[in-house]
C-alpha cells in the first residue's frame, strides 16, 4: 500500500513538472541556503584551523596585558616581558619542547637596487622549532652569536624571491632598516597564513641584535612556547600562569597582567564571526522553508480539489480514510523530499564553487546533509496533514457528484 | 418465531435532508427485501427517491431512522470505515459516467479495489486480467480510458466492480451514455454475469427496456414505493 502511494505519487508530481518545481522553490532556496552555508562555514573553519596550525603544533602565546583582543588596561599593567622572565620560564616550565620570544616590527630591506619591505623577528634559536620552520638552506643562529648580538639573519622564501633571484640568498649581505647583516640561512616556505598574509616574508635575528640595533629597548612583548604533546597544553598553561604572576609580582586577589592563549581559543574567536552569521542566515533559511511549507500546502489543498472526483471513486470501491489520508501524505512527503534533495545538490554546487573562488577546501557535512533530507520531510508531512485529511474525510457522494 | 431473513432488507427506511424550512424528506419509510441473486431494476422519475435509495444500499450513505439489514446483519449504525471495508468486500459499483481514472491503464483501473484489499501485486493482476477477459476485453489491457469507446469504457467499469467477487453489483443508470445497442450489450453482460454467477444486481435506469431486462422492477415516486412488477419466468 505504500509502495503503491509512492509511486502515485510520482506519477502526479510527473504529471505536473513545472507546478511541482515551482511548488518547491521554497524549500528548494531554504535548504539549499543551509547547505551552502554549513559546507561554506566548513571550509572556512578548516582552512583556519589548517592555517593556523602551520604557525606551529600545540603553541602556546604569551602576551602582556589581560586580553590583546579587546581593550586592554594602560602603562604598568602592560608592560612587556623581559630576559629575567624568559629565563625563569626556560628554568622552571616542564612537558614543554621549546620556548621562544619574539619581537617584531615592520623594515625595509636593501639589497643592490632592490628593496623590500618585510616584518623583523629578533628572537633566538628555539624560535624555529616552537613555530615549526624548517631551513631550505644554512643554518639557525648559534648560542655565540645570539649572546653576542652579530648581525646575521635568517630570511623566508619570499624575502629570497624578490631580493636576491636567481641566486640564493644565502652568504649575502643587506640591509634591514638601518643595520646590514648577513644572511645565513633561508627557512622553507609555509605559504599563506590564518590571516591572508605571507609568512615567508619575513626576516629573523638574534633578539639581541634586534634590541639593541632596531628597537633600542630590551622589551620581549611576545613569548612562544610549545608544549610537547597537547595533552600538556592545559598543565603548561597553568604553570605558566603560576610563574608569570610570580615574576610580575600580581597580588592573590588581583587579575592576570598578562593572557596565555592557545590555538584552539583564537581557533573558536575567529569563528565566532562566522557563527554569528551562520545564524543569521539560518533565520533567512528558517523563513524560506516555512513559506516553501504553506506553498506544499497550498499545491495539495488545489490538488484535492482537483481529485475530488478521483477520491469519490477510491472511497467508493472501499478506500479508507486512512489509505486515503495516506496517498496524500506521502505525496506532499515526495515532493517535499524532491525539495529537499534538489535543494542539498544546489547547495553543494554553490559551496563548490564559493569554495573555488575563495580558495576554501569543500567540506560537506553528512549530518547536515541528513538532516535536511529528513526535515525537508518533516516539513512536507506537516505541512501535508490538512489537505490530505481533508481528502480523507470527503463524503464520497458528494465527491462523485463533483466535476 | 423465526422467519427466514431476506438477503438485504429495509425496515420504514427514512432519509430526510436539511433542517426547519428546508427539510426534504427524501425516503418516507421504505420497506423492501431483495433475494440473493435477484435482478433487480429501481425506476423513478428525479427526486423519487432512489438515488437515495441506492445510495443507502450501496453503503456510502445512513438513513436517518429505519433499519437496513445486509446478509442477515444490521448495517445502519456502521461507521464510515466499517461502510468501507462493507463495500470493499460485498459490493461493486457501476455508474453512469464510468468514473474510471483517467490517464490510467483498464488494468490498473481493474486492479484498484485489490490494491486497497492489499492483494499481493502478482495475483492482483492474474485477477484484473481474468475480469477483463470475462467483460469481453482481452488485448485492451493498457489502454487508457482515453483510448476507448463508452461502451468498452463501461464494461472495464464492471470489470473492476466484478473483480473482488463481491455478493452485489450495484449499477446508477449504466447505460445512460450509451446507444442501444450498446445498452443491450452491457444489460446482456450483466445478465450472464447474474445468470453465470448469481451475482445480486440492483440497477437504477428510467430506460423501460433496460429495466425490462430485470427479475424485476420498483418504482419510487415521492420517497415511496409506488409500484412493483415482477417479470413471468421465461
Amino acid at each position: 500500500m505504500l509502495w503503491e502511494a509512492f509511486k502515485l505519487a510520482l506519477l502526479s508530481v510527473r504529471r505536473n513538472v513545472l507546478r511541482s518545481i515551482l511548488t518547491l522553490l521554497g524549500i528548494v532556496i531554504g535548504v539549499g541556503a543551509v547547505i551552502a552555508m554549513v559546507t561554506i562555514g566548513n571550509g572556512t573553519t578548516q582552512r583556519v584551523t589548517e592555517d593556523l596550525s602551520k604557525l606551529g603544533s600545540n603553541l602556546l602565546i604569551v602576551q602582556p596585558g589581560r586580553n590583546t583582543f579587546g581593550p586592554g588596561g594602560a602603562g604598568q599593567e602592560n608592560r612587556s616581558f623581559d630576559d629575567r622572565t624568559l629565563a625563569k620560564l626556560r628554568a622552571e616550565l616542564t612537558g614543554v619542547r621549546a620556548i621562544a620570544p619574539s619581537a617584531t616590527r615592520a623594515a625595509t630591506l636593501i639589497y643592490g637596487a632592490l628593496n623590500f619591505a618585510t616584518t623583523v623577528t629578533g628572537t633566538d634559536s628555539e624560535f624555529f622549532a616552537a613555530q615549526d620552520w624548517s631551513f631550505a638552506q644554512g643554518r639557525p643562529f648559534t648560542d655565540g652569536e645570539v649572546k653576542s648580538g652579530s648581525a646575521v639573519c635568517i630570511i623566508g622564501k619570499s624575502v629570497e624571491d624578490a631580493l636576491f633571484t636567481p641566486d640564493s640568498g644565502l652568504g649575502k649581505r643587506m640591509r634591514v632598516g638601518t643595520i646590514s647583516c648577513d644572511v645565513i640561512g633561508v627557512l622553507a616556505s609555509k605559504g599563506q597564513g590564518a590571516f591572508g598574509n605571507d609568512q615567508d616574508n619575513t626576516v629573523v635575528m638574534p633578539l639581541r641584535t634586534y634590541q639593541r640595533r632596531l628597537a633600542g629597548n630590551t622589551r620581549i612583548p611576545t613569548i612562544y612556547i610549545s608544549a610537547a604533546t597537547a595533552e600538556d597544553i592545559p598543565a603548561v598553561t597553568a604553570s605558566t600562569e603560576q610563574i608569570l604572576r610570580e615574576v610580575r609580582r600580581v597580588g592573590p586577589d588581583k587579575d592576570d597582567t598578562f593572557t596565555v592563549r592557545d590555538m584552539s581559543q583564537i581557533i573558536s574567536t575567529m569563528t565566532s564571526t562566522s557563527t554569528l552569521l551562520t545564524g543569521l542566515l539560518s533565520a533567512v533559511a528558517g523563513v524560506s522553508l516555512l513559506v516553501g511549507g504553506i506553498g506544499i500546502m497550498n499545491i495539495m489543498l488545489v490538488s484535492v480539489t482537483e481529485r475530488t472526483r478521483e477520491i469519490g471513486i477510491r472511497l467508493a470501491i472501499g478506500a479508507l480514510e486512512r489509505q486515503v489520508l495516506t496517498q496524500f501524505l506521502v505525496e506532499a512527503l515526495v515532493l517535499a523530499l524532491l525539495g529537499g534533495v534538489i535543494g542539498i545538490m544546489l547547495g553543494l554546487a554553490l559551496a563548490g564553487a564559493a569554495g573555488y573562488f575563495l580558495a576554501i577546501p569543500f567540506a560537506p557535512s553528512l549530518s547536515i546533509i541528513v538532516l535536511a533530507f529528513l526535515f525537508s520531510g518533516a516539513i512536507g508531512l506537516g505541512f501535508g496533514f490538512f489537505p490530505a485529511r481533508r481528502a480523507a474525510r470527503l463524503d464520497p457522494i458528494e465527491a462523485l457528484r463533483h466535476e | 418465531m423465526t422467519k427466514l431473513q431476506p438477503f438485504i432488507a429495509f425496515e420504514k427506511v427514512q432519509k430526510i435532508y436539511g433542517e426547519g424550512a428546508g427539510r426534504v424528506k427524501a425516503l418516507a419509510g421504505v420497506d423492501l427485501a431483495i433475494e440473493r441473486g435477484e435482478f433487480l431494476a429501481i425506476m423513478g422519475p428525479s427526486g423519487s427517491g432512489k438515488s437515495t435509495a441506492m445510495n443507502i444500499l450501496g453503503c456510502l450513505d445512513k438513513p436517518t431512522a429505519g433499519r437496513y439489514l445486509f446478509g442477515g446483519a444490521d448495517v445502519t449504525a456502521l461507521s464510515r470505515d466499517q461502510r468501507a471495508l462493507l463495500r470493499r468486500n460485498f459490493l461493486g459499483f457501476v455508474f453512469q459516467g464510468y468514473n474510471l481514472l483517467a490517464r490510467t491503464t483498464a488494468v490498473e483501473n481493474i486492479e484498484l479495489p485489490l490494491v486497497y484489499r492489499g492483494t499481493p501485486r502478482h495475483e492482483r493482476h492474474e485477477r484484473a486480467i481474468e475480469a477483463l477477459r470475462l467483460v469481453g476485453l482481452e488485448g485492451r489491457e493498457h489502454h487508457t480510458p482515453a483510448q476507448l469507446s463508452g461502451g468498452q469504457q463501461q464494461r472495464v467499469a464492471i470489470a473492476r466492480a466484478i473483480v473482488t467477487d463481491p455478493l452485489v453489483l450495484l449499477a446508477d443508470e449504466p447505460t445512460g451514455n450509451l446507444d442501444t445497442a450498446r445498452s443491450h450489450e452491457i444489460m446482456e453482460l450483466l445478465t450472464r454475469l447474474n445468470d453465470e454467477r448469481g451475482l445480486t444486481i440492483i440497477m437504477v435506469t428510467h430506460e423501460p427496456d433496460m429495466a425490462a431486462f430485470a427479475h424485476r422492477t420498483i418504482r419510487f415516486l415521492d420517497g415511496h414505493i409506488e409500484s412493483e412488477h415482477r417479470r413471468e419466468a421465461a
